[in-house]
């Protein structure tokens, strides 16, 4: 089944965190809807083998992009197995959507839909185990127990190890899932407990294990060179000489839009290019560097597709009528008429690129109509559909082999590199490794969606907030006779957005601007923009009630009702939870010390939270700000309620702390500018991130262990530190930054 | 155009073009896979390895200017993962995804052969160059002390046996 990119535009109506469960669950309730497979059983014979040592080797089948999946999962299936961590070994699957069930890497989706059926596997497989032993012993199955890879049967002192019933057991039939029984999570000896990722042997000996590591007989190394504007085709190009060049064994053109329509207004499928082969990658790369070429550049270029333009455009935009209402709570302008205190406010952000460190590769081999693909993909099944689609073959003759992928962020949820790999290798006949170069990776990125807010709120004489107004512009195309509007991907705000449900007269318009360049999830979408804006905003309401704000986010959310309850479906995500809010609130400020004590003039600590991906969680940096607008983050700290049970600690905090980091890029560092379609920054000295000496030297993480199921932290503990950051910069300096990156406004690292 | 190189205590000799950068030499002619291709323009570090004993990045360094220098990338730091920086990444579980960290450990590595007690701010001044797009900064500075220690400890362990032998 392929996965349809339009999915990405079903936006689901719960916001914040229930968008992006849409995009991942769609295509499989479509394909259950058609009558397609149901979702692979939780099977020990598909995950487990019991090797004759008494070694397990547990299958890991979701793609690693460094959130330690490989090592998580196994982690809940050797737990209810009851076997030794150390006897496990882990071996990556390839894809297949016969034998796993979903495998991919978004939207912090792993625990929360694996957390049930991989500890289904271990206990069915211990329950096998028991069942096995019994037979063999002729005692009830009531009697007997299991401890690190054993059955034993305490009465008469016997036991067997795992390898030794492993035949029996596996000939068995498998156990009614139903009759399965957890263990308390107090037995846990590998849940909970801190465990190192399983690769990091092969990691610091420097093995080949990346995707732009994978090596297959035979291979040439290609560049595709494409045109600086999305969906630009080549008109000529100087291949005669190309071909000419040391090292270079072909050169071709490709121009294919037939086979991959685009499937997004903003997504050209197979892009145009012209694909380059020789014996290395650098021969290749040196052959590009030479090519002269004619583009047909299209209808993108043109000067309305400029960021200044845009910038321009959302303020005329913000001053007129709203294309679409989203959201209209009680009555917002009259409350702000009558509000004892107004505070008016223009927010925005930029385009950001994803610049996952290993650029986009994949090796890829055509031979008799089949394919066989080395991927990093964070969406494989997209990937096999989009390729199957462009080779004319059928799904089942396109291989997939899942390799370690140096990071992903969400950039490896769109497979345009894979698409045109198979296509380069099926064109030239040999196996090929295609290899982005950096600049080709941020000029051809699904983009972080940019943006602009405009809000407008009052407070009553009590400092509760009574109106709240936002006229968000975005993305997208405008139908003016039907008054209906089409985001741009993952440049939508739902009507459920924060503080929707804690303001009584609550307004959500907006309007778009048709855009050229492609858009897409990055780590936290839509939250990662979201959040800046408007946990700052709620900042300056605290600061214009005259109240603390920490007590000022408390008391918003003692304002809304209960969290509406999930719809059901598969957009099935309950809203956010106040109760669950107001806990991590209030464990960040007992942690940091918040109102405790007096910082030096030029310091302060800055608050703000966030929900997203069903996590709730809540930030507060101390920062020093100098007279020359110099940065300092002196600490950060970190409270998240992500459910009953954190599966591994070490981890949760690695990824914890990264996010912190990461998000400080966003608010400093990060901007992609766009003129004439074309994207301008080309690599990281354009686009930085935070160095070592930036970092803040202590990033505290405390976990609120609350009576939910367990959900995912990658992407939740991102977006808060945005704002925790600018409040702080406020605080300590009284300038109130409200466009990103703050770099623009003057700031820099200390 | 042939040159004769000294990688990981080992001569090779590679045809490359003189403008070649010394990390697609290792890449894709003698298959040292560990060196990682990042940005290409010197601003990453994923490509560092060590020439006579400085960490440099191999994206930035011809082929042809490398001459008798020896060239020591990730898999030349021990035969068998037991580096104090590689037993100290895997003990503080430094990395996420894990691209960036053979760049960090020869800077780190270098770092250590200099400088074998660092303060945090040798630490930051020695690692400015390579980025974490993860953000596992905080546990490479703590594994840097960390092999730090271990490194301490395994000379004095040196020094002792040899004390011992010599009785």
């Amino acid at each position: 089944m392929a996965i349809n990119r339009r999915s990405f535009l079903k936006v689901s109506a719960a916001g914040g965190g229930g968008l992006l469960l849409g995009l991942y669950t769609q295509p499989k309730a479509s394909a259950q809807g058609r009558g397609g497979p149901a979702p692979a059983p939780p099977d020990p014979h598909v995950y487990v083998k019991i090797n004759r040592d008494n070694t397990v080797t547990i299958m890991a089948k979701n793609p690693e992009v460094g959130q330690g999946v490989k090592t998580m999962l196994p982690m809940l299936i050797a737990e209810e197995l009851d076997v030794d961590w150390k006897s496990v070994k882990i071996e990556q699957t390839d894809f297949d959507d016969t034998k796993y069930a979903t495998q991919f890497a978004g939207g912090s989706l792993a625990t929360p839909q694996n957390w049930v059926p991989m500890r289904q596997v271990g206990a069915a497989g211990r329950a096998l185990m028991i069942k096995a032993a019994a037979q063999t012993w002729t005692v009830p199955e009531s009697e007997c127990s299991t401890s690190a890879g054993k059955v034993l049967h305490k009465a008469s002192n016997r036991s067997l190890t795992y390898g030794e019933l492993a035949d029996k057991a596996w000939a068995m039939p498998m156990p009614d899932l139903k009759t399965l029984k957890f263990k308390d999570p107090a037995e846990y000896t590998i849940i909970g407990k801190p465990q190192r990722q399983r690769e990091l042997p092969a990691i610091v000996k420097g093995e080949p294990i990346f995707g732009i590591d994978v090596t297959v007989p035979g291979m040439l190394f290609a560049v595709y060179q494409k045109c600086p504007v999305f969906g630009g085709k080549v008109a000529n190009a100087n291949l005669d000489e190309i071909k000419q060049m040391p090292g270079v064994r072909q050169a071709f053109v490709i121009d294919r839009p037939d086979i991959t329509e685009p499937v997004l207004p903003n997504d050209p499928g197979l892009e145009s290019g012209i694909a380059i082969l020789a014996d290395t990658w650098w021969q290749a790369q040196s052959a590009r560097k030479k090519l002269q070429v004619t583009w047909n550049e299209g209808p993108r270029a043109n000067d309305s597709q400029s960021s200044a333009v845009f910038a321009q455009r959302a303020q005329e935009l913000s001053t007129q009528k709203p294309h679409k209402t989203i959201r209209a709570d009680g009555d917002a302008e009259a409350n702000l008429g009558s509000a004892a205190k107004v505070v008016e406010a223009a927010y925005s952000y930029p385009f950001i690129s994803h610049a996952p460190l290993e650029p986009q590769n994949c090796t890829a081999h055509v031979k008799d109509g089949k394919c066989e693909i080395w991927t990093n993909s964070q969406i494989p099944q997209g990937g096999r559909g989009l390729v199957a689609k462009a080779l004319e073959v059928p799904e089942r003759d396109v291989t997939l082999h899942m390799v370690r992928g140096g990071g992903g962020f969400g950039r490896r949820l769109t497979n345009d590199y894979m698409v045109e790999a198979a296509y380069i290798a099926k064109t030239a006949g040999v196996p090929v490794k295609l290899l982005w170069a950096r600049e080709d990776d941020m000029t051809h990125d699904y983009y972080r969606p940019g943006g602009f807010q405009f809000l407008k709120a009052g407070v009553d004489g009590s400092g509760k907030v009574v109106a709240w107004r936002n006229h968000f512009v975005s993305y997208g195309s405008f139908d003016a006779q039907k008054g209906d509007v089409r985001f741009a991907n993952a440049a939508a705000m739902g009507p459920t957005e924060f503080p929707q449900r804690f303001v009584p007269n609550y307004a959500l318009h907006t309007s778009v601007m048709e855009l050229g360049i492609r858009t897409g999830a990055l780590r936290a979408p839509s939250s990662n923009a979201f959040a800046f804006v408007i946990q700052s905003f709620i900042d300056e309401l605290a600061h214009a009630a005259g109240k603390d704000p920490v007590q000022f986010r408390l008391d918003l959310l003692a304002a809304g009702g209960p969290a509406p309850q999930a719809a059901p479906g598969p957009f099935a995500a309950p809203g956010l939870n106040a109760e669950r809010m107001k806990g991590v609130v209030q464990l960040v400020a007992e942690k940091s010390d918040w109102g405790k004590g007096d910082l030096p003039k030029g310091r302060a600590k800055g608050v703000a939270f966030h929900f997203s991906h069903q996590g709730y969680f809540a930030e507060v940096a101390e920062v020093s700000v100098d007279a020359a607008k110099k940065v300092k983050v002196h600490k950060v700290w970190v409270a998240a309620d992500v459910g009953s049970q954190i599966i591994n600690p070490s981890g949760a905090e690695n990824i914890v702390q990264g996010a912190i980091i990461d998000g400080m890029s966003e608010l400093m560092h990060q901007e992609i500018t766009v003129e004439k379609g074309r994207v301008v920054e080309t690599n990281y000295n354009q686009h930085g991130m935070v160095r070592m000496a930036q970092a803040p030297p202590e990033i505290e993480v405390h976990f609120l262990k609350t009576d939910n199921p367990p959900t995912g932290l990658g992407e939740p503990s991102l977006p808060p530190i945005l704002p925790a950051v600018a409040n702080a910069i406020f605080t300590a300096s009284g300038t109130r930054v409200r466009s990103l990156p703050i770099s623009k406004s003057g700031f820099s690292w200390a | 155009m042939a040159y004769k190189l000294n990688v990981n205590g080992r001569s090779a000799t590679v045809d490359a073009s003189p403008d070649t950068p010394l990390l697609w030499v290792l890449r894709d002619v003698l298959n040292l896979h560990g060196t990682k291709y990042g940005c290409g323009i010197g601003q990453c570090g994923a490509c560092t390895v060590q020439l006579g004993g400085r960490a440099v990045r191999s994206c930035q360094t011809p082929v042809s200017a490398v001459g008798n220098a020896a060239v020591l990338t990730v898999e030349g730091l021990s035969t068998d993962g037991t580096h104090p920086v590689q037993i100290a990444w895997q003990e503080i579980d430094v990395p996420q995804c894990g691209y960036c960290q053979a760049g960090q450990m020869m800077s780190a590595a270098a770092l250590l052969a200099r400088t074998p007690k660092p303060t945090d701010k040798d630490i930051d001044s020695a690692m400015n160059g390579n980025l974490c797009r993860c953000g596992t900064y905080l546990r490479i500075r703590q594994a840097i002390h960390k092999a730090a220690e271990l490194a301490t400890s395994a000379s004095a362990r040196t020094v002792q046996t040899a004390q011992n032998g010599s009785r």
